[in-house]
């Protein structure tokens, strides 16, 4: 078994949803991790904050960030266990942000750091 | 109370004291004879009592005996050591010192601190069990041996070799740093759990045992509440949890020993006292910012004891589970969790969750795809129900099983 990164990609969802709208993204949020968990399948991941984001860039420029440059910001991860790619792809495939146009969930297998990978 | 119950609850309530007093005054090395003074000591009252009457203070008595076997004991030891050791002479001033502090304080801090050298990580959680019961609970071997299904000789060779294993390890009686507290506590609090488990959830028959392991538990769980160095969140929110499921004890055992399940339980026989009990600790844990998996289990009691099927209750219900499984997996939990999904968000959500769990050896598996079918496809959750009674081990389980699938044949 393999652990896999999901990362979660949205577009800023705060200036379109109201308040129950995101009450109900957290619910499903929520109810896809626990499903995961269900099938021990979680090993750990969280919600990235935007409040203080900061960007380093190349000769120590730092920016307030990262808005404004690219439309679709890292919004969260979370590590999963799973036998294949093909699986951490279905696990992917259930997660709620993916009701937004443009949204994504990239998934990369983790290196194991066992000399090979 | 009778002069026939006085001593085995002398027993119960004393006997930890006296053996974590004397063991922590001659060091873990010396424990069997800790063990041995303390057992004695009952015997002498059991014997003079019975002859002269009860003293006027029963407990001071038996301090009183016991500190003179200890001071006995000390003496004959020191004699011995002094003839082929003579190094010791240099050192006779504490040699000599055979006091025994049977203040409260002592007692208190004592009974707690061989609470987590028994609770040691080197050995194993039954042989941590084991010697809690013996140790802090002043169980008989033989009730030891009936809690675990097992023999005398099974348990006294497991205790012997936990006791061993302790004294090599050169565990000390003491309270661990404030810095390694946390990590200590997390065992004894899942010893204390365990134990608990045991007697809510055991096999055997005999359902004063089971009721006498649960309340040692909750004893425990509150001598630490009652400490400052141990009086933590976790702690709090474990006694709750405890006193949730007690409040169902006589709910959910029939009078023939067999478990009733929750939606068949009889409410009023749900303990109320408990349950307030729960509510007071489950508060008193919400401090500090640790999320401990007990916090998460007693609030999904505190719900369970709610009988109204509310949205509301089992959307909570929901997202404790979410979380509980993300600290912590357990079948057990992820069944839980799929069956508070199917009454939240419907039984299709559900039964598409249910068929992910890969639990197939299990037979409230088959059990809960029977109930998720119910009523969307009989056929179906009879084939369940069938699956479930194949499955089930004990023949109330079997039963249980039979008579759902019956009833879907109708």
């Amino acid at each position: 078994m393999d652990e896999f990164i999901l990362i979660l990609r949205h577009e800023d969802g705060g200036k379109i949803a109201s308040p129950e709208q995101m009450q109900i993204w957290m619910k499903q949020t929520m109810d896809w991790i626990g499903g995961i968990a269900a099938q021990n399948k979680f090993v750990s991941g969280t919600g990235l904050l935007f409040d203080d984001a900061k960007v380093v860039k190349y000769n120590g420029f730092v920016t307030n960030g990262p808005f404004g440059e690219i439309k679709e910001t890292i919004g969260g991860f979370m590590i999963v266990k799973a036998e294949s790619i093909d699986e951490a792809v279905e696990f992917a495939k259930g997660c709620p942000v993916l009701q937004g146009d443009g949204n994504s969930v990239e998934v990369r297998r983790i290196a194991k750091n066992d000399g090979v990978h | 109370m009778e002069q026939q119950e006085l001593i085995p609850h002398l027993f119960r309530s004393e006997y930890r004291k006296i053996v974590s007093v004397l063991c922590k005054r001659f060091g873990f090395d010396e424990i069997e004879a800790a063990e041995d003074i303390a057992s004695e000591t009952f015997l002498t009252a059991a014997q003079t009592w019975g002859l002269g009457g009860l003293p006027l203070n029963p407990t001071a008595w038996l301090y009183q005996v016991a500190k003179n076997k200890a001071k006995n004991y000390l003496l004959r030891r020191t004699v011995f050591e002094n003839k082929i050791v003579p190094a010791m002479k240099i050192d006779s001033e504490v040699v000599f010192e055979t006091e025994i502090d049977l203040s409260p304080q002592n007692i208190s801090d004592s009974q707690l601190q061989m609470m987590f050298a028994i609770c040691h990580p080197a050995i194993s959680s039954e042989a941590q069990i084991g010697l809690s019961l013996r140790i802090l609970c002043g169980f008989g071997i033989q009730e030891i041996a009936e809690a675990f299904l097992s023999n005398k000789e099974t348990i006294n060779k497991r205790l012997f070799r936990a006791r061993e294993k302790l004294r090599a390890e050169k565990i000390k009686i003491e309270f661990p740093a404030p810095a390694g507290i946390e990590e200590r506590l997390e065992t004894v609090l899942t010893t204390i759990y365990l134990l608990f488990s045991e007697g809510y959830y055991s096999v055997s028959q005999n359902k004063t045992i089971r009721k006498e392991l649960c309340f040692e538990a909750i004893r425990l769980c509150q001598m630490l509440v009652e400490n400052k160095n141990t009086n933590k969140p976790q702690v709090n929110a474990l006694l709750s949890l405890m006193y949730f499921h007690s409040s169902r004890f006589d709910a959910r055992i029939n009078a023939n020993g067999e478990l009733v399940l929750y939606d068949d339980q009889d409410t009023s026989l749900w303990n109320n006292e408990m349950i307030i009990q729960g509510v007071y600790f489950l508060n008193t844990s919400a401090s500090g910012d640790y999320l401990s998996k007990y916090h998460l289990e007693a609030t999904i009691a505190f719900w369970n004891t709610q009988k109204a099927d509310t949205l509301e209750k089992w959307e909570n219900i929901l997202q404790l589970y979410n979380r509980l499984l993300q600290i912590e997996y357990s079948p057990v939990a992820a069944l839980n969790r799929t069956y508070a999904l199917a009454k939240a968000n419907g039984k299709a959500e559900a039964i598409i969750a249910a068929e992910k769990l890969n639990l197939t050896g299990n037979h409230f598996y088959f059990a809960l795809l029977g109930e998720l079918y119910t009523g969307i496809d009989n056929g179906k959750a009879k084939e369940h129900f069938e699956q479930a009674f194949l499955l089930a081990k004990t023949v109330v389980d079997k039963q249980a099983m039979r008579r759902k699938a019956e009833r879907l044949s109708k």
